[in-house]
């Protein structure tokens, strides 16, 4: 059920409020009224109202500085002016100062009725953005981060409590667990997610390329340094600086950043001007930084600003009962982006990927289900689709007979040709196998 | 309150044959006995001669202390042009879950509007008036159904637009206040 539009009526005739209350009240509005700007004011602090009527002539405050002392307060109010006159020059005041419209006294009724119905849109469109603007976030959370086992529940239960924080954190965890992922939904579920979240991977970058790359640069600070640049601190104001392989960076770096992370300001390269930045930060590394900090390789007092929070994603191998999930949500991703019917996996491929221990974890999973449907031909990926335990299926020998004759040679080398044995695991008698031996030519090799 | 009956009453020089024309269709709306009668009032009281109207705030206020009672939901029909302070003129008002309300057949008329008169016309617009600002008695508020008559209508070609009966939901409304009436 759509929400009860609200009006607040600010008029110091009593028979302007008392008529304009009965007229909205019929129309289904939650109406209040209030005989000057003040009360008016008063009422706003503790009640909120989505269209303010208000006369732009009263005794006291007039309705010109209420208007822009509500818009101080709300910036989102819709504030119609009411006026005796058709005085141009404040009508446009009001509007310059960011009323909704005005009107003349007295109103024609449709003119009224239109102008709160535009009002009544207007507020419409205003909730329907902020909803699709949620979705949009719950969207691509819900997209990204896939997984019903325990070891992603405690992952997700820690996002959603950082999130609205401040708070630096540290996203630890082996290579291709899905860290940025993690920096992703921190950031798209704070109060930050209206802005930037600027990603910088600090490992692909010489020093000085990063110095220049995190505080910008002024013209002519270096060769080809043509044009001032910003620099990615500068980029992530209101927003996320996510650092990625914070482990990487140069001692001299590690004491930069720590005074950027204390004062939030900083001085572009080649530049002598302070530039303040408010940013969040999120690092990431596949490294043990405390025991780096032990060896004397990254700064103990940079870890301890940096790792106010630490979210360790679980690899791959933690969270087997995830795979399913994932195989599934990579098949769509690919099949939809490949524009090729969608697709299942068999029951064996399955199991084998949940026995295989993936040590690239999440995206060595993704690269295998992209590749089995590049290569597969079938309705489902199946064993021969997967890049492993190609041991076990060659998909190179296509007839039965090679098959047969590399697995006796297989089974003969296993036992040292040794034929009884040979006969025994393979659960043929000796004259069968021998008559085989011949049939396919076999030597020993010694 | 125990409302037994409909009360429409006529001030002015139309005389009495319109409420009763519409009284049927009042009567069928609401499932109430309409009783009709002929008011006196001095209205010059309620004239203003800056605005050359009459003061539809103070009217309602008066039939309600003076011509309302507790047993009926009283609608007086005038034919004079009204005005609120704020609006430039209504075709009429209620007390929304009150017992009184005012209409006024005065803008309702084709001629002021240079169009040839037509009492059909006249008379199905003053019906709706009349339900519409008698559903206000009854709690009902304007209906975004576009045949309902509880839809705010701002000028006349706008009432044209709708019927004189209530949408569903409206009745609904309607029978849930009369409920604790029933005999």
């Amino acid at each position: 059920m759509a929400k009860k539009i609200s009006i607040l009526i600010v008029d110091d005739e009593e028979s302007v409020r008392d008529s304009l209350y009965n007229w909205f009240i019929e129309d289904g509005y939650r109406v209040e009224c209030a005989e000057n700007a003040k009360l008016a004011l008063t009422m706003l602090e503790s009640d909120s109202f989505d269209i303010i009527l208000a006369d732009i002539k009263m005794p006291g405050m007039d309705g010109l500085e209420m208007l822009r002392r509500i818009k101080s307060l709300k910036k989102d109010s819709i504030v119609i002016i009411m006026t005796a006159f058709a005085a141009v020059d404040t009508a446009v005041q009001a509007l310059k100062d960011g009323a909704f419209d005005y009107i003349t006294k007295p109103f024609d009724p449709d003119d009224l009725s239109h102008l709160i119905r535009n009002a009544s849109k207007q507020i419409s469109l205003i909730e329907e953005n902020e909803i699709l603007k949620e979705n949009v976030v719950s969207l691509q959370n819900v997209e990204d981060m896939i997984g019903k086992s325990e070891a992603i529940k405690k992952v997700f239960r820690e996002i959603e409590s950082v999130a609205q924080s401040n708070a630096s954190v540290i996203i630890t965890g082996e290579s291709g667990t899905g860290k940025e992922l993690v920096a992703r939904a921190i950031h798209s579920n704070s109060p930050r997610k209206f802005f930037p979240l600027v990603s910088v991977h600090c490992g692909s970058l010489t020093e000085s390329l990063l110095e220049s790359e995190l505080f910008g640069h002024e013209k002519g600070a270096f060769t080809g340094a043509v044009y001032n640049r910003k620099g990615r601190f500068e980029m992530a104001d209101s927003g996320t600086i996510f650092l990625d392989e914070i482990a990487t960076i140069s001692p001299k770096m590690q004491v930069e950043l720590l005074r950027v992370l204390e004062t939030k300001s900083f001085v572009r390269v080649g530049g002598n001007k302070e530039i303040s930045s408010d940013f969040r930060v999120i690092c990431a590394t596949n490294r043990d930084l405390k025991t780096m900090v032990e060896k004397g390789l990254f700064r103990e007092d940079l870890f301890y600003r940096l790792n106010v929070v630490n979210i360790n994603v679980p690899p791959l191998r933690e969270r087997i009962e995830d795979i399913p999930l994932l195989a599934e949500y990579f098949i769509k991703k690919y099949c939809t982006s490949m524009n090729r019917p969608l697709i299942s996996i068999d029951t064996s491929a399955l199991k084998r990927l949940e026995e295989f221990p993936f040590p690239g974890n999440i995206r060595e999973l993704e690269n295998m289900i992209e590749r089995a449907i590049v290569v597969g031909k079938g309705k489902k990926i199946s064993l021969r689709d997967l890049p492993i335990g190609k041991e076990t299926v060659n998909t190179s020998i296509e007839s039965l007979g090679e098959l047969e004759k590399n697995h006796i040679v297989q089974i003969l080398e296993k036992y040292n040709w040794n034929i009884s044995v040979a006969a025994k695991a393979l659960k043929v008698d000796r004259v069968t196998l021998y008559n085989k031996i011949k049939k396919y030519n076999l030597k020993s090799a010694q | 309150m125990n409302q037994e009956h409909i009360m429409l009453i006529s001030f002015g020089y139309f005389g009495k044959a319109f409420p009763e024309m519409i009284a049927e269709d009042v009567e069928h709306e609401f499932s109430i006995p309409v009783i009709i009668r002929e008011g006196h009032l001095d209205l010059s009281e309620f004239y203003n001669p800056a605005r050359r109207q009459y003061d539809g705030n103070n009217l309602l206020k008066k039939i309600d202390s003076t011509f309302a009672s507790d047993s009926a939901k009283t609608l007086a029909i005038f034919n004079v042009d009204l005005f609120i302070p704020i609006l430039t003129y209504i075709f009429g008002q209620a007390f929304l879950n009150g017992k009184s309300g005012i209409a006024s057949i005065y803008r309702l008329s084709n001629e002021r509007y240079g169009i040839a008169n037509d009492d059909t016309i006249l008379l199905d617009r003053l019906r709706k008036e009349v339900i519409h600002e008698l559903g206000h008695t009854f709690g009902l508020i304007h209906c975004h159904v576009s045949d309902c008559v509880m839809r705010s209508s701002t000028y006349v070609e706008d009432i044209d637009q709708k019927s004189h009966h209530l949408c569903s939901k409206c009745r609904m409304e309607v029978g849930k206040q009369k409920l604790p009436f029933v005999k």
